[in-house]
């Protein structure tokens, strides 16, 4: 069983059951929602402040997060929202789940939906794995009973049977996160609403949640998955909607919709680093860029086109010695590969006179997967230790085309395979 | 498996997002049972003498009182039923207490559950109170046991006394249910509420029995008569331990002057489920 699960998990879903026709009875039905949020600038939280200005009303800024949407959903559909941090889809999640309410338009719903936006909220670590499971259950509207009876296959299900009475305080988190999620999956709703929940747990649980989510959709359970993991998307979903600002950007063909998310990625301009960032006490960056094989400026990469990087700086008092150092990241946060070099080291002639001026160049074989990058440069002083200046997002820059691929890398690859062992029957 | 073509097709319905009952009545009370039910038990696992840590408390507050008032001022020495009705009493208010300071900070304290779930949000404030409630009737019986053994008659009256007890139990539910979603938005309320809660402890006729010691002269059984608590407390004295008592509205000077109270307690009934309902949509976000 694990190894063929662990070759469905590597590849797209083997054989998805047929993706509800246009025809078929609609799970959701989301008409002209909107939500806005009053931040307050300055916050009214005790009595004191409200008899001090009884008639002020606190100054807020409105943030429009969502801005009347609509769409539908079919029963027995794997539907994908996506949308990067801060675009209104986690509102949309919370607004689904019955979490927040709308200020305009609807939401229809066919039957129980059972959200999942955190594994294991409402446990409560005083009680035991028993207790939690009928309350968790309860609070996802089964009934006691229900609970009760399915108590076993529960606990089976998450490997806990020895553990089954004991408070949830002395659980590791993985035994946690086990129990949360055979809770969920036992809870038998008609609608699921699950958000980055895969991305918890160790790589044998993952695998379990791929399978499960398999399962599930094998069984034809209408669910609604909140990520921005295209990979997932395209794996699981029959359809997926991409969210920005609020509004939808686009509802179709998870393919599509995912190249539609990465172009809005690319679009994306950050904003650039200011005087202050770029100098210290010490240095002064005059400049940091992408170039070309021309010394032209550069924003945008094809995959295997080199990275140059030149970064020009200016020393503001004399310093006994320079390393400079670059730190590569992408748009999640993850740190791909540093790399740097000791300033003047081949000439032998390691000080930096006030008002010199030091140039970088540095040129990197690309094998970065479509997406956006950043580099990070760290200047630090060689012999008295510690930083010069550091310099968050000195270079941002887009990598486009080349081969899909999940991680972050995509180096050249030289594989076969061949069949041997005479003429098959 | 393959249950998906058995399935019939379920009827879209209207979402309206959270609120203090939503998700249905059967959902609502299962839940408000069960975690009621699950902080009692857990409230007094654990440690050795279980429940009775709950007895205790009010008993040691009953011992000292008794002992001062008593042996010290001794106002209370020459009263027939002073000791029962000091205990009676301070059990009443007991349950009161601490079932409305418990519900103070509940809703907050739940913040991940209100913020992560769908979840009927009325239950949190309840089951304090109703935890709260199964100390109290279990101390009920040990109060009615002492009654007994001290020597009072059973009465027909006593038959009103659930009477009292609901109205005890809806006043503490409102007051808790009002405080509980006050404190999202003013932290204030936690510290202002022990502070009025002491003071209602001693505006009740707990400690000084009515009709003993000439307050009526002064108006100060009539203005008593005023809290919806003190009205409570003195018909339980007079429909349990003392048919020869004051009753209610006897301290109040007539009938007519109940109607203060009964205002009172009707306005914190209204009140509090009007505003649980209007804040209970936006609790997740107030947060």
């Amino acid at each position: 069983m694990s190894a063929e699960n662990a070759i469905a998990h590597l590849a797209p879903a083997d054989t998805p059951p047929p993706a509800p026709a246009p025809g078929d009875p609609l799970a959701v039905q989301v008409e002209g929602l909107s939500k806005t949020f009053r931040i307050p600038t300055h916050r009214v939280d005790s009595l004191k402040e409200r008899a001090v200005r009884p008639f002020a009303s606190p100054d807020h800024r409105e943030l429009h997060a969502l801005r009347g949407i609509s769409f539908e959903i079919r029963q027995g559909e794997f539907f994908g929202i996506v949308g990067r941090n801060g675009s209104g889809k986690s509102t949309l999640l919370k607004l689904l789940a019955s979490i927040y309410r709308a200020d305009a338009g609807s939401i229809k719903i066919a039957g129980r939906l059972a959200p999942f936006i955190e594994l294991g909220v409402g446990f409560n670590h005083d009680l035991s794995a028993r207790e939690n499971v009928v309350l968790n259950g309860v609070m996802m509207g089964l009934t006691p009973r229900e609970m009760r009876r399915r108590l076993d296959s529960i606990i089976e299900f998450a490997e806990l049977e020895e553990f089954a009475d004991l408070k949830l305080k002395n659980y590791s988190s993985g035994m946690l996160v086990r129990l949360a999620f055979s809770v969920m999956m036992e809870a038998d709703a008609d609608v699921l609403l699950i958000d980055e929940v895969l991305a918890v747990g160790d790589a044998s649980f993952q695998q379990k949640c791929a399978d499960a989510f398999h399962a599930m959709k094998a069984r034809g359970k209408t669910i609604i998955l909140v990520t921005h993991e295209m990979a997932t998307v395209e794996d699981y979903c029959h359809r997926a909607m991409l969210i920005s600002d609020g509004l939808i950007q686009g509802i179709g063909d998870p393919g599509e919709i995912g190249r539609e998310y990465l172009r809005l990625n690319f679009e994306e301009e950050a904003a650039p680093v200011s005087e202050e960032q770029s100098e210290s006490e010490e240095v002064r960056i005059l400049d940091a860029r992408l170039e070309d094989a021309d010394g032209a400026r550069l924003s945008r990469l094809e995959h295997g086109q080199p990275i140059r990087i030149a970064l020009e700086l200016e020393a503001k008092r004399a310093l006994p010695g320079l390393d400079i150092g670059f730190l590569l990241a992408n748009a999640d946060g993850v740190n791909v590969f540093n790399f740097g070099i000791p300033v003047g080291e081949a000439e032998g002639q390691r000080t930096v006179a006030t008002g010199q001026r030091v140039t970088v160049r540095a040129k990197l074989e690309n094998s970065l997967v479509a997406g956006r990058y950043f580099i990070h440069c760290g200047i630090n002083r060689a012999f008295e230790g510690g930083i010069a200046l550091y310099v968050q997002n000195a270079i941002d820059f887009l990598v486009f085309g080349g081969p899909q691929s999940r991680g972050v890398i995509y180096p050249e690859v030289e594989i076969e395979a061949g069949i041997e062992g005479g003429e098959g029957r | 498996m393959n249950a998906n073509a058995e399935r019939p097709a379920l009827p879209l319905r209207e979402v309206s997002g959270p609120s203090a009952l939503g998700g249905g009545r059967r959902r609502f009370f299962d839940l408000l049972w069960l975690l009621s039910v699950t902080e009692f038990r857990r409230t007094y696992f654990g440690t050795v003498f279980g429940y009775l840590w709950s007895l205790v408390r009010p008993l040691m507050l009953f011992a000292v009182l008794l002992f001062v008032f008593t042996q010290v001022f001794r106002i209370g020495a020459d009263l027939d039923n002073y000791p029962v009705l000091l205990l009676l009493g301070i059990v009443l208010f007991t349950f009161f207490q601490e079932a409305t300071t418990n519900a103070v900070t509940s809703v907050a304290a739940q913040e991940g559950v209100v913020r992560k779930t769908q979840f009927p949000r009325l239950v949190i404030p309840l089951s304090t109170v109703l935890t709260a409630a199964f100390n109290f009737g279990l101390n009920l019986v040990v109060v009615f046991v002492f009654i007994l053994a001290w020597g009072v008659d059973p009465t027909w009256t006593w038959f009103l006394f659930p009477v009292a007890l609901l109205a005890l139990f809806v006043l503490t539910a409102a007051v808790s249910m009002l405080l509980s979603v006050l404190y999202v938005r003013f932290r204030d309320i936690a510290i202002i509420w022990t502070v009025l809660a002491q003071m209602l402890f001693y505006a009740t006729p707990i400690l000084y029995p009515l009709g003993k010691f000439g307050l009526e002269k002064e108006g100060i059984e009539q203005a008593l008569m005023i809290s919806p608590l003190a009205v409570i407390f003195e018909q339980v004295r007079v429909w349990v331990l003392e048919p020869d008592a004051p009753t209610a509205a006897e301290a109040a000077g007539g009938a007519i002057h109940l109607l203060p109270a009964l205002v009172i307690y009707l306005g914190i009934c209204v009140l509090s489920v009007w505003i649980f309902n209007r804040e209970a949509p936006r609790i997740a976000e107030d947060l």
